[in-house]
Order: C-alpha cells, then structure tokens, then sequence
C-alpha cells in the first residue's frame, strides 16, 4: 500500500471512528438513562444519533445517519443490553482510532503527532483508552457517554478546524524524542481528561447528596457515591502526574538538545508548568482538612481548564518555539 | 463528602486552627512572634495558597515579551503602549520570572517546602529505625482482621507468623504473644525524596545561572568563530561568570546544508539542516569534523554548541569611483519571512573614495515574478534561481565617530546619507552595476549561507536532570506504596486449640495482600470451622456493588497524608 493509499485509509477509519464513538455515546447514555427499558432505546438512539451527528462534522453526516439506523435498530431486534452494545462498539471504535494513528505514521513514516490534528487524534484515544481501563478494573461504565463526548467534540474539532494533510515535520521535531515526550504528554492528557470527567461528575452528584435532591432512579443514582467518584478522580489523577511530570522533564532535556536550554519560560513550558503546579495543588488539598472535597475539586478542574489552554490557547495566541499551529 | 458547601466553606482547616489555637503571640516577645510566623508559613493552607500564587504569578510571563526571551519583542511593545506599558514594566511585566515578587512567592514557597519537609524526614527516620507499634488490644476492630483456630502451639504459630512476614518482606518485632510487623516505609521515603529533589531542583536552576554564560554567533560558510567574548553577537554571562572561563575552542563553518521538501502540499517546508563544522578544542589542537544539527549539538571544551538558524550572506565586491576594491566579502541578510527566504541586508563600504558608498538590498533565493508580471518574489527556499535588488547611497555612512551601529541597517537615510538617484538595479549572480555618473560599481559575486549558533555552558545542568529523576521516582513510589501494618495473636483457646487472630492496617485502601498473608499463615490443612476473613471498614461495603471505584494506585490521602504542622 502506498502513502497516499495509507493517508486515505486513515482518513476513513476516522469518520468510521467518529461514527462508532457517537453510537456508543448514545449507548452509553441511554444506559445511564434508563437502564434495562430497552425497547425505547432504538428509537432514542436513531433520533439523537442523527443531531449529535450533525454537530460533530457536516462531512460525516450521511455515513453517521445511515449507520446509526442500523445499528441503532439492531437492540430491538435482538434485545442486546444497551451497555453491551456501547462498550462493543467503543471498542471497535476505539479499534478504528488506533488504526487512525498506526495508519497516518505509517503514511508519513514518523509519529503520528507532530501537527495539531495529530496531537488531538491521540490525545482523544488515549482518553479513551483511559476509560476502557477504568471502566474494566473499576467498573466505571457510567463515564462512558461523558468521554465519548469528549472524545466526538476533540474528533469533531481535530476535523473541522485542525485537518492537516500527512507531511514531514521540521528538524526540530525529527528526534526520537517525540516518541517519548509526546506521548507521555498525550497519555496523561488523556488521563487527566478522564480524571476530569470523574471530578465534575463528583461536583454534581456531592451538590445532589448535600441538597437531598437526589432522585431514586435518576441519572445519579446510577453512578456511584460522591467518595467514590472522588476516589476515582483522584485515582486516576495520582496515574496521570507522574507521567505529566515526566513528559515535562523529557521536554526538558529535549529543549535543551534542540535548543540549547532546558528551561527558557516558552508559553508552553509556563501552562505546562502552570498546569503542573495546579495539580500539585489539587494532591495537596486533597489530603488538608478544610480544602478536601469540593474546593479540591474545584482545583483539580482550574488544572485541566490549564491543561487545555496549554494545548489550545498556547498555540494559537502565543507566539512560541511549540508552535506547530 | 456529607459536609454542605457553607461547612465546609467556613470551618476552619485543623491545621489553621492548631496555628490559631497556638498560644497568643501577644505578650511573648519578638521570638513568640516568630515561633507564630514559622507556623503559619508551613502550614499546608499556607504552601497551598502560594502553589496557587506561583501558577497565577506565571500567568503574564506568557501574555506579556519577555526581555530573557524577545527583548525586540518588549521594545516594540513599550514603544506600541505609551502609558500602559511603563507602568507593566514597573511591575516586572516584561521579566516575571526574575521579577522580585515572583522570587518572594517562590522563596516563601520553597521554605516553607523545607520547614515542612525537613521535620518530617527527621521524623521518617526515627520512625524507620523505630519498632513497629505493638498490637493493639482488639484486632478484630481494624479495618482488615480475620481469625481461626489451630492445633499448633501458639508459640510456633507465631513464629510461623514472625518467618512468613519476614519472607513478605516486613519490619518484625515479637513479644508479649503477639507479633508486630510494619512494611512500606519507600511511600513516604519517596514522598519526602521528591520535594527535596524540588529543592535541589531549585539550587540547580541557581548553579546555572550563578555561573553558566550563553552567547550567539552568526557564522558565514568559510569563516571561523574562536570562542572568545569580544567575537560574540550576543553573550550573556551568569552573575559571577568569569570571561577566563571561556574555553579556547574555535568553530569553522564548512558548508551549510539544508534540504526542502520538492513537491506536494508541504513543498518548501524544510526536511533537514546539517552545518558541516570543523573544530579544535583549543588553537594548537588538531581538527575534527562534526556534522552539527538541530538536535546534535556539539560538545566542545565543556560547553555546548547549537545549531539556532540558518540564512544566505550574498557576496559583493565594490568599487569606489577610483576603481579602488572598496569591500569585498560576504554579507549576512536576515531573513524577511521563513516560508521561502526572502531577505534583506546592507552592503557598507566605509573606505569609498571620495563618498563613502552604502547599499540596502533584498535578496530572492528562487526569484519568480508574480503572474501579473508587476512584482518578483521567491518561491522556493533553497537558492535556486537568487536574485538581488540593490538601492544605492552615498554620503557619510556615520562609522567615523565610533558610534556602534547594526549591521543589518543603513542610518541617516536622508540625512547624512542621500540615495544614489536611478541607484536601483536587479543583480544575478557575476552582474555588475555601474553606478550612474562614475561614482562605483557594485558586483553580485554569489551566494553563500550563514548558520547561527548558540554556544552555553550549564553547571547546573546534570543537578537539574539528577533532582528531575529523582523527583520523578519518588513521585511514583509516594503513590505507589502504601505503609501497611499487620499484627499476628495467638492464645491458648478452649478445647487445646490455638486461636489466631490477625489484624491489618493500610494507610489508605486496603489491599488483597492481607488476604494472602492470613492464608500462608492458615495453610492449606487448617481449615477451622467458621473461620474466615471478615472485613470490615467502608471499602469492603463499597466494592460489592460493583460501583465502589477502586483506585489500584488511590492511596486515600494524597502526598502529604497529614495535615503540615
């Protein structure tokens, strides 16, 4: 297979992704949603497919709506459980995302995240990723329709706005480095990403528990206690720092090869710093009397807006050595 | 979390409390006041709210030009920003990172890091050569406690106990027919590692700047760079840099090679830089060939060289109106925009008779005209087809008076120095301008490259990376293992049977391992009757329903599991 060939296929395997992620979402939630009544599912899930379709990516609509009638169709007719079928399709749409990535480096012959596009493709799969983790050792299946949305905003986004045709990278970037640094960045990002979702939801359902509002069979009688979900935040963001650490430090040490400093304050170097620093606070405040719960995971959330500006803003607003806008 | 948002808003933290509760500052003299300061500024509220300040602090350093980063940048801003802009520099807007405020947060910040950290490793340390705690009373009352019954003496079943915790790697202490035994001193040996190495990480960046220098050099194919102060562009010494530390090393230019991609959508966009070096480590040394490249720096005499940027210097020779070579050399032009290269430079012959002559020119490595024909561009990085325009000058270029001047710019246009009229002419490479009225002549020679280079030296570079590592594994181990305590009964029972009971203790959740050890010390042969391990505590309750997330690495408390005192 050729270059051209392999960028084509990528190309495909994202809009099959982004098809297969937007299902399972609706899956997810009509899990979340209404459980075992399943016979309202397919109906539900045929209508709503076709908006959030339309909102992810106008090129995507028409393979979008004729796969979601029939899949979507497809739990009346066999009586699948909801979650079974979103946790089968996540995972051959998840399978679809990694052939994304395999297939644009392989096209390109590198790794495939040295433009925006690329960063956010990964960044995406690995907060999937993250997810299929959580969700088989902790059971945490209720994240499920919250990442998936995520995941179909980032695709959705990485499409419209940051599509970039496979191309070299410039010298800067042509160092095994990237393989390293890269990554440990993408993989905390999505990490914390998860860990994000985690920490709102514990938000919501405390303000709930706190209010007595919480309903018998709602949407957040389904999901865990507000400590457990605090629990798994936290988890998740203790597996995310080491590596956002790391990936901080190898910077570092790759700066200073390209570069000739490992530190000169560059707008990414501050957020990532910035960032950093907000969850060293979040850690922190998570373990003081008067600043665990609520006010940690408030924390915790102005660390990702952070995480995010660094990916967004920095490289838009800023003038820096990362841009690669 | 059952607390409601106004509780948990308005209490106050225990450990602000214990600092209020602590005795009145008044009446207890300048020390009193201290000890209270001390106390306040290590309390953890306090290290939170200045971790906060550092991340806010940091916030302008990316708005704002930096002077250790683009000081063109700053200059163009204050000029842009009249009134604004004076008083943001009164603030340190333009050098927060060496801003006083900023070391005010940060200094606060790292001491009352020590004042926490230094304590608790003294405390470690003692607790580490310390024996484990003797059981308590009523093993059944920990969160982990199972019991059984044996036929084994007990003295033995303890001492089976005593070998197997040993096996499992535990601190052992046995006495008063019980065992005691504590493991997983490395959490927080690895937390108290990693904010030391915070520190270190501190001194370091200080090494560096205390003694390191870096300095830049732009450096025409050809032409050879000794290391020495006065040959640099731009230099920038640490504090207490000596200039006798400058190592005698000398760098020449071979041959810069760059490589562009050839067609597609990305065509231009650049591959590959190599700028072919030869050095010596001082001037009698012999010559060594290095292929320097962007992240391949080379490494002479203790410092470092980089390969920063790269360029075109077109070659000129001038002749003044007496036919007399009045310059002849190659001219380095800045780049004009990075996409395909065009640049501008200036060509100044001071020693032009009678009238100093001056030349401003741009230069199109791969010269096109547009499609309207009105214009030339360049439309390919590499110098494929190079193209010069020449405006001419004459007058007095103003180097007499010794006034330091760029050599990127002609001054006193119009003033001291008067355009040459009909002075403009488009040059390829071997034509030759005459000026009008026999006032010289201007020869386009060729072209050659310039690579920019930045030479450092970092001391505190190796420290950096050691704390960084360090920092980094005892990041992982602090959240990787847990202390954990078991403690092992053993008593004569009714009936001649020995009743075991085990009781566990992890800091945070609870792990299978207390499982397996109540099994190695039961054995495959003992199964007593009703004898199997109950948990208790909130966790066990929580993972049944199958939503109880678990985190394997979620140790409850966080780095710091107690409240900093």
């Amino acid at each position: 297979m050729g270059d051209a060939d392999l960028a084509n296929l990528s190309d495909k395997l994202m809009l099959t992704t982004v098809v297969l992620y937007i299902i399972a979402m609706v899956a997810y939630a009509a899990d979340l949603g209404f459980g075992r009544r399943r016979a309202k599912l397919a109906a539900d899930a045929e209508v709503e497919a076709k908006v959030l379709v339309g909102a992810a990516g106008a090129e995507s609509v028409d393979a979008g709506t004729a796969e979601a009638s029939g899949d979507g169709a497809e739990p009346e007719r066999t009586q699948i459980e909801p979650a079974k079928l979103a946790i089968l399709l996540n995972v051959l749409g998840w399978g679809a995302h990694l052939g994304v990535l395999v297939s644009r480096g392989l096209a390109a012959n590198r790794w495939p995240w040295a433009n925006m596009y690329e960063f956010l493709t990964a960044i995406s799969f690995a907060a999937v990723t993250a997810f299929l983790v959580v969700m088989l050792r902790y059971r945490a299946r209720y994240l499920g329709a919250f990442v998936m949305v995520a995941a179909v905003v980032a695709l959705g986004v990485a499409n419209i706005w940051l599509y970039d045709e496979v191309g070299p990278v410039s010298p800067a970037l042509n160092s095994y480095w990237i393989a390293i640094h890269v990554s440990a960045a993408i993989v905390a990002t999505g990490a914390f990403t998860v860990a994000g979702a985690a920490t709102i939801l514990y938000l919501v359902k405390s303000r709930a528990e706190g209010r007595g509002t919480l309903r018998e069979h709602g949407i957040l009688a389904r999901m865990p206690s507000s400590d457990g979900l605090d629990r798994l935040a936290n988890g998740v963001t203790m597996f995310a720092f080491p590596i956002w650490t790391a990936a901080i430090i190898m910077g570092a040490i790759w700066a200073d090869q390209a570069w000739g400093r490992y530190w000169g304050w560059d707008p990414k170097e501050i957020w990532s710093f910035i960032t950093w620093v907000i969850y060293a606070a979040y850690l922190h405040a998570r373990a003081t009397a008067g600043w665990k719960g609520r006010k940690a995971a408030v924390l915790a959330l102005i660390a990702f807006a952070a995480l995010m500006f660094n990916f967004f803003g920095v490289n838009y607003m800023f003038s820096g050595l990362h841009s690669y806008a | 979390m059952s607390d409601t948002e106004t509780e948990s808003g308005t209490r106050p933290p225990a450990a602000r409390q214990a600092a209020q509760d602590a005795p009145k500052p008044k009446g207890i003299g300048p020390l009193g006041w201290l000890r209270w300061a001390w106390r306040q500024l290590t309390t953890m509220r306090t290290a939170l709210i200045l971790l906060f300040l550092v991340a806010l602090g940091s916030v302008p350093g990316s708005v704002f030009p930096q002077r250790g980063q683009a000081p063109e940048d700053v200059a163009a801003y204050l000029k842009e920003h009249k009134t604004l802009g004076p008083w943001l520099d009164k603030f340190s807007m333009f050098d927060v990172f060496a801003a006083p405020w900023f070391a005010a947060i940060y200094i606060l910040l790292f001491v009352s890091l020590a004042g926490c950290v230094i304590p608790r490793a003294a405390k470690h340390y003692r607790s580490m050569r310390a024996r484990p705690p003797a059981a308590p009373r009523n093993l059944k009352r920990l969160p982990q406690s199972a019991s059984f019954e044996t036929d084994a003496a007990a003295e033995d079943v303890l001492e089976d106990a005593r070998r197997a915790l040993r096996r499992k790697r535990f601190r052992v202490d046995a006495g008063g027919g019980a065992v005691a035994a504590e493991k997983g001193y490395l959490g927080e040996t690895g937390n108290l590692v990693f904010h030391l190495a915070l520190l270190a990480l501190l001194f370091a960046l200080g090494l560096g700047n205390l003694f390191g220098y870096r300095g830049n050099i732009l450096l025409t194919e050809d032409d050879t760079f000794a290391n020495s102060l006065s040959l640099y562009d731009q230099f920038e010494p640490g504090r207490v840099f000596d200039s006798d530390d400058l190592p005698p090393f000398t760098v020449r230019l071979e041959d810069f090679q760059a490589e562009y991609e050839k067609d597609g959508k990305s065509r231009g966009q650049a591959t590959d830089f190599t700028a072919k070096v030869h050095y010596r480590d001082d001037p009698q040394g012999a010559e060594k060939a290095y292929d320097l490249k962007v992240n391949h720096p080379l490494m002479v005499g203790g410092a470092k060289v980089y390969l920063l940027n790269h360029g075109y210097s077109p070659v000129f020779t001038v002749k003044d109106a007496d036919g007399n070579v009045a310059f002849q050399d190659a001219v380095p032009f800045l780049p004009m925009e990075t996409r395909n290269y065009t640049s501008e430079g200036v060509i100044k012959a001071p020693d032009a008779q009678p009238e100093q002559l001056a030349f401003y020119a741009i230069l199109w490595p791969t010269a096109v005209t547009t499609e309207d024909g009105e214009q030339i561009v360049s439309a390919f990085p590499a110098p494929l087809r190079p193209v010069v325009t020449i405006s001419s000058f004459k007058g007095d270029i103003g180097l007499d008076d010794g006034t330091p001047q760029s050599v990127y710019k002609l001054e006193g246009i119009g003033e001291t120095l008067q355009p040459i009229k009909d002075g403009q002419k488009l040059l390829e490479p071997g034509d030759t301008f005459e000026l009008p009225n026999g006032a010289g002549s201007i020869k386009f020679e060729g072209v050659r490259e310039w690579a920019s280079l930045s030479v450092n030296r970092d001391p505190g570079r190796i420290p950096a990376l050691v704390a960084s590592i360090l920092a980094v594994a005892g990041v992982v181990a602090s959240f990787m293992v847990r202390r954990r305590r078991v403690w092992v009964r053993a008593a004569g029972g009714k009936g001649g049977r020995t009743v075991v009971e085990v009781g566990g203790l992890t800091l945070g959740a609870a792990t299978s391992e207390f499982d397996d050890i109540v099994a190695a010390l039961r054995g495959p042969e003992r199964d007593g009757p009703g004898a199997g391990p109950d948990e208790g505590g909130p966790d066990a309750e929580s993972a049944d329903d199958g939503q109880g997330a678990e985190p394997g690495a979620g140790r409850e408390t966080g780095p710091a599991d107690e409240a900093k005192e």
